[in-house]
């Protein structure tokens, strides 16, 4: 079972608590509607799947709630870092 | 009859016998002996049928590696555990154990029959030889193979034992009590940190326990941990796994060790560990060597026969010859010679061995053969001789003797390291995989680390035949009978990969995982092959290590706790009168209230009928409920849904259809605006939590800018469902402060006030169709105010009714259930609920999606309504729609019925389906082919009764 830093709890919590969100980093367009069809395929569906290094969303559902993002390996899943949502790409 | 206890030596306590059945037949042992060293004791030599040719077996192993002497244990109903390591399975009075996968008896199995046309069951026999007539594989070929391949029968009766889990922290975990395990928890001990020693066997010691000359050390440094408190030793405790961030699970075997009258608690107890460090101390595994007929009762591993001598004083046979490649061997031979072993010879393949090892030999006036290899073995159920030959070609001799023993060298135990994804390094001179490198807080030490004294040895273990190797008959995986010609074969068939010769030839794929058999298997495959092990690969060591019982993985969550029942405050009431129940996500939901002897679809009928033409009353109050409040809330939902919310005024309700960003239906439910910043929010019962997530998740990272807060209600409010045209009259005389006149009071909104004195939220709103009004109120207060409006209600002939109930009524009006009527890939459109999608919203979720070319592309699945010509027909949820019954098969299936119900109040049948085109196929007739007939029926508008509404004011 992993252990997960809750950047907005600052403690390192067993991963029961936690439910994973996706690949972060994908912002919502602010007009969806000026988005082709190719474009929209791209935000809803195409996901980037490194062998290493992903930028992921966790939110800490058992504990504060809080969504935040996390860099964690997907070969050894360690987790390099984690940090508040809305803080830059790290 | 070879086997037979030494005079002295050992650790058993001779002087308290242990009484045990074994086929039925009476035998006896000592306290401290194991099952497989009692029945040793005695002369046992076969302890089972091998998996598919029903060869006669005998003990290859002391320990968890045994992949043959697969035993039962019954302590009685529902506690019969199969496939238990006879050397593993402690010995109590009153222990009864049965041989496993022999018919009618151990000794004259009629079944090994399959022995002799074994060359009929090569590598891929089962994907070769049964695929025509392919009828013929489910009724023949499967239940034969299934009789005659096999391993003990599982229980039929309910587990009655508990199991017990526990959390445990600590700096340092030690797994493996051997002398490297106990050195370095002595270690960690000294540095004050928690330690816990875990080990699998009856007591710690590991490799120590064969080896007397360590026994006084071994009990002062068990008695030094012990006196620790910060020290937990946990013997007959195996750790099944190492997971992430040094978790690793244990398995404590708590009474089986014990009779089963003095068995009392819990059976195991599943210890999760979070350890600082990991120190795996898990010892090695010494290998066999793969030859003609070493798989005859009496053939085993050398470390075996020196267990079974120094720590349980049993000698395997009285004329023991070792087959060695190894240094091991000879020590091995030495050790039990010195215990009283009669060592008739020492055979080495090599040529080259320590001179001091050949003196001692010598000095113990025992034969050496060096340059020779056991070629053949005599005997079938024991072993009668062997023959041994030059380089295995040259020059042949006969040995007399009852026992082979089997030095091939030694396996480190890397199962852990591996599943901690630690990588391994090949070494030549263990041949063998070693630990390398781990980004764990984790070390290997002892002979799991490579870092342990065995002496030198050859790598490879297939020794050197006259036969070739298709033609050979000498065994790699003892369990599931896999030869070494059978790797050969899946070699000559193209298979190169490991992990595709392993699942071809399923070497290394039984119960014990290949414990003795992938290092063997690997190495003949590289030979074949020719080429390096290192690039052959190695397969993959996965949880558990050893096999482990359902019952301590499942721990207390089993029956009522498997998972928590969610019960509303009016649960209780539904009971007492006799409410049959369903599980809707995790809410137990009063399904139906018979009465009398009605079954099921009377109960409805009358509920039904009640509703339609007085009043009934239904709980509600699983529904999902979320507050929404802040400036931003009708903002907020403006997102979120596909409706239009900031026109909606305080004191209204609206339909909220919510979709996912791919545009497809993912829950709905009917709102309150209560004030401009504050909106009472349902969801479907089973996606409450799920809509407050996706809320959360859009609020938190999308429109961080909005002021809202989301509260989940969903257990601070009861509600009450009144429904029917006398809906006003039952709660009419409870409530204060609302007007109810249908003017004061229209459909579709809500008002607050009390009602039985308590605050309410009262909506006016209907999934009936008929008048109906829904009264929330603090949880608290529900079962009092339910109680009220029914005892109100009975004065106007009232019905409480049940989900059953609510869904027909709802069918009747076309309202969809999502997840029933929806599947994930439904829009708004396709469900006919385009209506409720704002065309005037710039944006909200999904609404990109709903503009997808195949969103909009025509033949889409719709909703339809469908009236079967019989109308007494009710047809299957879930059946398959044709639009031809004639056509061939595999016909078309343009839809599928989502709901079907009889309907009591048009004395007919009604369904819901999704069907291509569905729309324009308006008054067509379709057909439901069903596995007796083929059922017919008219596609209609999906709403069957009150099409205007009328209803809807009482």
């Amino acid at each position: 079972m992993l252990l997960i830093h809750c950047p907005y709890c600052e403690e390192a919590r067993p991963e029961v608590e936690f439910v994973y969100g996706g690949e972060a980093h994908i912002a919502r367009p602010v007009d969806p509607s000026t988005y082709s069809d190719e474009q929209w395929e791209e935000f809803l569906y195409i996901r980037s799947n490194p062998r290493g290094r992903h930028h992921e969303r966790w939110r800490h559902t058992h504990g504060c709630g809080r969504f935040f993002n996390a860099v964690r390996d997907t070969v050894t899943d360690v987790f390099e870092t984690t940090y508040k949502a809305g803080e830059a790409r790290k | 009859m070879s086997g037979f206890r030494l005079a002295d030596g050992g650790r058993i306590d001779r002087r308290t016998k242990r009484n045990f059945t074994f086929d039925g037949k009476a035998q006896w042992g000592y306290a401290g002996d194991s099952l497989a060293s009692a029945l040793l004791a005695q002369g046992q030599m076969l302890f089972g049928r091998s998996f598919k040719y029903h060869r006669p077996r005998g003990i290859l192993g002391a320990g968890v590696e045994e992949p043959n002497a697969l035993v039962t244990v019954d302590r009685g109903p529902g506690r019969r555990t199969p496939n238990l390591r006879a050397p593993s399975v402690a010995l109590h009075d009153g222990l009864v154990a049965t041989s496993q996968n022999r018919f009618p008896t151990l000794k004259t199995d009629l079944i090994a029959v399959n022995n002799v046309f074994s060359a009929f069951f090569p590598a891929g026999f089962y994907n070769k030889t049964f695929m025509w007539p392919r009828a013929a594989w489910e009724k023949v070929y499967e239940p034969i193979i299934r009789r005659l391949a096999g391993l003990g029968d599982s229980p039929t009766t309910r587990d009655p034992d508990h199991y017990d889990a526990t959390y445990a922290h600590c700096e340092t975990l030690v797994v493996g009590a051997g002398p490297a395990g106990i050195a370095a928890a002595l270690e960690a001990a000294a540095s004050g940190g928690r330690v816990i020693l875990i080990d699998e066997q009856e007591e710690i010691g590991g490799g120590a326990l064969s080896d007397p000359a360590q026994w006084a050390w071994l009990g002062e440094a068990t008695a030094k941990l012990a006196a620790m408190d910060h020290v937990t030793i946990l013997p007959r405790t195996t750790a099944i796994g190492h997971y992430h961030q040094n978790f690793v699970v244990a398995a404590e075997r708590l009474t089986d060790h014990l009779s089963v009258d003095e068995a009392e608690g819990a059976r195991e107890k599943l210890w999760r560990i979070r350890a600082g460090e990991v120190v795996l101390a898990m010892g090695a595994i010494e290998r066999p060597l793969v030859f003609e007929g070493n798989d005859v009762p009496g053939v085993m591993l050398a470390s075996a026969a020196r267990t079974f001598a120094l720590r349980y004083g049993v000698a395997v046979g009285r004329k023991v010859v070792v087959m060695a490649v190894h240094d091991s061997g000879w020590r091995d031979a030495l050790a039990l010679h010195k215990a009283g072993v009669n060592i008739a010879a020492i055979v080495d393949l090599r040529r080259d061995i320590a001179p001091e090892l050949v003196e001692a030999a010598r000095e113990a006036r025992i034969a050496c053969h060096p340059g020779y290899a056991v070629t053949a073995v005599a005997g079938s159920q024991a072993v009668k001789g062997a023959t041994i030959a030059l380089a295995g070609v040259g020059k042949v001799q006969k040995l007399d003797c009852d026992a082979v023993l089997m030095a091939g060298g030694w396996t480190p135990t890397v199962h852990l390291w591996s599943h901690a994804k630690g990588s391994l390094r090949w070494d030549d001179n263990w041949g063998a995989f070693l630990p390398d490198k781990t980004h764990e807080n984790l070390r290997c030490v002892g002979a799991c680390a490579g870092a342990w004294d065995f002496g030198k040895g050859l790598a490879g273990g297939l020794l050197p035949a006259p036969k070739p190797l298709h033609e050979s008959k000498a065994f790699v995986d003892f369990q599931n009978d896999v030869k070494a010609r059978d790797i050969g074969l899946a070699v000559q068939e193209g298979f190169r990969s490991i992990e595709h010769i392993k699942r071809y030839t399923t070497n290394g794929m039984a119960t014990d995982q290949g414990k003795t058999s992938n290092l063997n298997g690997l190495q003949i495959a590289s030979g074949v092959l020719h080429r390096p092990v290192t690039e052959i690969g190695l397969t993959t060591f996965r949880p558990p290590y050893t096999p482990q019982s359902f019952g301590a993985i499942l721990g207390h969550h089993k029956e009522a706790l498997f998972q928590p029942l969610r019960k509303t405050v009016i649960d209780d009431w539904a009971e007492a009168q006799g409410a049959v129940y369903e599980n809707v996500a995790q809410w137990r939901r009063a399904r139906y209230f018979p009465k009398g002897s009605e079954d099921m679809d009377a109960a409805v009928a009358r509920e039904c009928r009640t509703v339609r033409s007085a009043v009934g009353v239904f709980d509600a109050s699983t529904l999902g409920k979320i507050e929404v409040v802040g400036p931003d809330a009708a903002e907020f939902l403006n997102r979120m849904y596909t409706n239009p919310w900031k026109s909606l005024e305080p004191g209204r309700c609206r339909y909220g259809l919510l979709l996912g960003e791919h545009g497809f239906i993912i829950d709905d439910g009917v709102s309150a605006r209560l004030a401009p910043d504050r909106f009472h929010l349902t969801t479907t019962t089973g996606g409450a939590a799920r809509v407050l997530n996706m809320m959360e998740d859009y609020l938190q990272t999308e429109w961080s800018d909005l002021d809202v807060w989301l509260t989940s209600t969903t257990e601070q409010w009861a509600v009450i469902a009144v429904q029917g045209p006398k809906a006003r009259r039952v709660i009419e005389p409870l409530v204060e402060g609302i007007d109810l006149s249908p003017e004061a009071f229209p459909h579709m909104s809500v008002r607050e006030g009390k009602i039985c004195g308590v605050d309410t939220r009262l909506f006016r709103v209907s999934f009936t169709g008929e008048l109906g009004f829904e009264v929330n109120v603090p949880a608290e207060h529900g079962r009092m105010v339910w109680e009220a409006i029914w005892a109100e209600g009975e004065k106007h002939g009232a019905a409480a009714y049940g989900t059953e109930t609510m869904h027909v009524l709802r069918a009747e009006k076309g309202f969809i259930i999502v997840g029933q009527d929806t599947d994930g890939t439904v829009t708004p459109d396709d469900a006919g609920l385009g209506w409720a999608v704002g065309k005037k919203k710039p944006d909200f979720v999904g609404k990109r999606s709903l503009a997808r070319p195949d969103i909009v592309a025509p033949g889409r699945k719709q909703l339809v309504g469908l009236l079967t010509d019989d109308p007494q027909l009710v047809l299957e949820e879930g059946a398959q729609i044709v639009a031809d019954p004639n056509q061939p098969v595999p016909m078309t299936m343009i839809g599928h019925v989502t709901s079907s119900y009889h309907s009591a109040t048009l004395g007919r049948s009604i369904a819901m389906a999704l069907v291509a085109g569905g729309r324009d196929r308006m008054g067509e007739t379709l057909h439901i082919p069903m596995p007796d007939r083929t059922i017919s029926a008219k596609v209609v508008t999906p709403m069957f009764y009150d099409a205007e509404g009328s209803r809807l004011n009482g």
